[in-house]
């Protein structure tokens, strides 16, 4: 049988709000209360570490930061360093793995292959590269994961590319890795944000065997219509 | 004294790297509660308490990667005679079941509306047909490496890669020109069929898929493809005798699904005539008590309900649906129901409808319909449903053939009550007489089961007895 999600596409966010929305979500998903959630967000400029981050892998100081209009926050995802900023769809499963497959590595994986087949629809052949999570494109990175999991329920999760400003990326060592990012739009696709949340929200459902119901739409639009 | 151990975490994993102890030895820990955190590959996860009590020793220090399975810590349930610890447990207990204020709808700030909007490409010009070369699918295209999408694309649609301007980096063809350049063909085709049409545009519908779109049938674009390509050229746009007007979500919901059943099930109408003439009088002796008593009018659907579920008793595989090669037999009877909206339909679900009587039946269809009509129903109330009935006899149909509710795979309709001239024992006598027309899903059910099903609900309708007051 095929299982519901909600899926809510909020657009522009600040971090902490979307933070404290996935606290919120994750929380009432761990008691039963809702099914799997899928948010999409854009984040203003962000700068965020994860709890296994290293702070040397900030390149500028507080000060730099602030001048340039970037927040900065310390947070409970795994990972390291990372920038969001405008441009970015960046994509938080509020998933119940135990409805799924127990199984953070295959979670993860997953993620990026939800990713890499919704490059795949707008002519971008991505890859894997063994040992940095991660979408990657020639060598770049056009998409970072990073997820918490706290009683198989997921927080957290993708920030891809499409038209980031990648300049912004030189404040940091992306998720402590020195190589390069890249964008949709620097790899030549130009689809609109919603195509491409359209793309991944299709290959959420495919990979993970879920019906997506927009939250913000009128509830009579939900389903089992005849 | 309890073992903490390195969880496994999923099959392909053999250790894990404890990050961070969330309680320090000597510190009490409720069962569940965090107690570490592990980091895996980009994720890292909290790992609860097994165990009530005070965390005796820590064996794995932070930052160390260990074997699953490896004990990283003991727990001493007897936990009273941990010294400090207890005072400070009792002041901070842990995250005892808090009487949680039922937390309504996910608090979702009020999202920015968010339809997608076609984004139309330049509407391909529409020049004079001239004779296209014979497709060849296989044909590389002179711009370099083509992505497997692409070529896969190329095959499918027969498109000639070499006529396809690249538009990627170094002129490399993406999957938007293969479309750009479908879109501008399908135009080109429909200039040959009538002269002056509004350019079409297929690629903007596959461009901007419906939101929330159902998981796609692996080749999602084939049939909006093929179903533009194919239907006949209607006035559009300019024409005077048409008005365009976007479908609404649910009305694209309601397309969505429509088709799919129809696709997804074998469908099979079985009607029988059913004489309701004692559910009538019954409902006649009870109408006015009914009513001053609860507020609502006693309708004939409850029965109907009813004796739906006494048949679904005896022939369970009609409250089933189908999983792969697998029959699933639902141990609930969630009744849906159909309610008809202004501009739609909508089946609210009746849980558990067998544990209702017709009052409690009664009650939940004029809440649901209710509810549905001032779109207020919560999202787990249209869902979860295991058989449907619509009642369209409400709007004087005698009978018709209704759509399965995927994922379920039996419908039941119920027709207009009408008194009628029938014949019983050689005499004209004047009944209440109904239709009820059940579609059901052959690839599951058989006819004889079906009209043995039929026939049950049709038995108990006839000899209806018990007393609804």
């Amino acid at each position: 049988m095929i299982r519901t999600g909600q899926l809510q596409d909020l657009g522009r966010i600040g971090y902490a709000e979307a933070f404290s929305l996935q606290k919120d979500l994750a929380d009432q998903r761990k008691r039963g209360l809702i099914p799997d959630q899928l948010l999409i967000v854009e984040h203003p400029h962000v700068i965020t570490l994860g709890r296994n981050g290293h702070m040397e892998n900030l390149l500028a100081s507080e000060e730099v930061l602030r001048r340039a209009g970037i927040e900065f926050h310390a947070t409970n995802r795994g990972g390291d360093i990372t920038y969001h900023g405008p441009g970015q769809v960046v994509g938080y499963p509020i998933f119940d793995l135990r409805e799924w497959k127990r199984d953070v590595v295959d979670y993860v994986r997953t993620l990026e292959q939800v990713i890499l087949d919704s490059l795949g629809e707008f002519g971008i052949e991505g890859g894997r590269v063994p040992g940095c999570t991660g979408v990657w494109v020639s060598g770049k990175k056009v998409a970072a994961i990073g997820v918490h999991i706290s009683r198989w329920v997921t927080s957290h999760g993708f920030a891809l590319n499409h038209t980031t400003d990648l300049s912004y990326f030189q404040y940091i060592v992306p998720c402590g890795i020195t190589k390069p990012v890249t964008s949709m739009r620097e790899l030549g696709a130009n689809p609109s944000r919603d195509q491409v949340v359209g793309a991944l929200v299709r290959n959420f459902s495919k990979q993970f065997g879920l019906d997506f119901i927009r939250q913000d739409q009128p509830v009579e639009a939900l389903t089992e219509t005849f | 004294m309890t073992d903490v151990v390195m969880p496994q975490m999923g099959e392909s994993i053999v250790e894990g790297t404890l990050t961070k102890w969330l309680k320090k030895p000597g510190e009490h820990v409720e069962r569940d509660e965090p107690l570490f955190e592990i980091s895996t590959d980009k994720v890292d996860t909290e790992i609860p308490a097994p165990a009530s009590g005070v965390l005796q020793e820590v064996l794995v220090e932070e930052g160390k990667t260990v074997a699953i399975s490896t004990v990283v810590g003991r727990i001493n349930e007897a936990g009273g005679n941990g010294a400090s610890a207890p005072a400070a447990a009792k002041l901070a207990p842990a995250p005892a079941p808090q009487p949680q204020a039922p937390p309504p709808q996910p608090s979702a700030p009020p999202p920015p509306p968010r339809v997608a909007q076609p984004q139309a490409p330049p509407p391909p010009p529409v020049r004079a047909p001239e004779p296209q070369p014979v497709v060849y699918a296989e044909v590389e295209s002179s711009n370099g490496p083509l992505s497997p999408l692409v070529r896969k694309m190329a095959r499918e649609y027969g498109i000639d890669l070499r006529q396809v301007k690249g538009t990627g980096m170094g002129g490399r063809i993406t999957k938007q020109d293969l479309e750009s350049y479908m879109s501008a063909q399908g135009a080109r085709t429909m200039a040959q069929v009538t002269a002056p049409i509004a350019p079409v545009q297929p690629a903007a519908v596959q461009a901007a898929p419906p939101p929330a779109p159902a998981p796609p049938p692996s080749q999602a674009v084939t049939p909006i493809y093929t179903s533009q390509q194919a239907a006949p050229a209607m006035p559009r746009a300019e024409s005077p005798r048409a008005r365009v007007e976007p479908m609404s979500t649910m009305r694209s919901k309601i397309a969505e699904h429509m088709i799919l059943s129809k696709r997804v099930s074998a469908h099979v109408t079985t009607v029988h005539k059913v004489d309701m003439t004692k559910v009538a009088k019954m409902r006649a002796r009870y109408k006015d008590e009914f009513n001053s008593r609860y507020g609502f009018s006693l309708t004939y659907l409850p029965f109907v309900i009813a004796a739906t579920i006494e048949g679904i008793h005896q022939f369970p595989i009609v409250n089933a649906s189908i999983e792969g090669n697998n029959i699933l037999y639902h141990n609930d009877i969630n009744i849906g129901i159909a309610v008809a909206l202004e501009n739609g339909l909508i089946v609210p679900v009746i849980r558990q409808a067998d544990e209702k009587n017709i009052v409690g039946l009664q009650r939940a269809i004029v809440d649901l319909s209710t509810r549905a009509r001032s779109r207020q129903l919560k999202p787990d109330e249209v869902q979860g449903g295991t058989f449907s009935i619509t009642n369209f006899g409400s709007f004087g149909s005698v009978f018709a053939t209704p759509i399965i509710n995927q994922p379920q795979v039996a419908i039941l309709g119920v027709g207009t009550v009408e008194k009628v001239p029938v014949v019983v024992d050689d005499a004209i006598a004047i009944r209440s007489v109904a239709y009820l027309a059940l579609t059901f899903d052959h690839r599951l059910i058989d006819g004889a089961l079906a009209d043995q099903f039929t026939g049950k609900v049709k038995s108990v309708l006839e000899n209806w007895s018990q007393e609804v007051l």
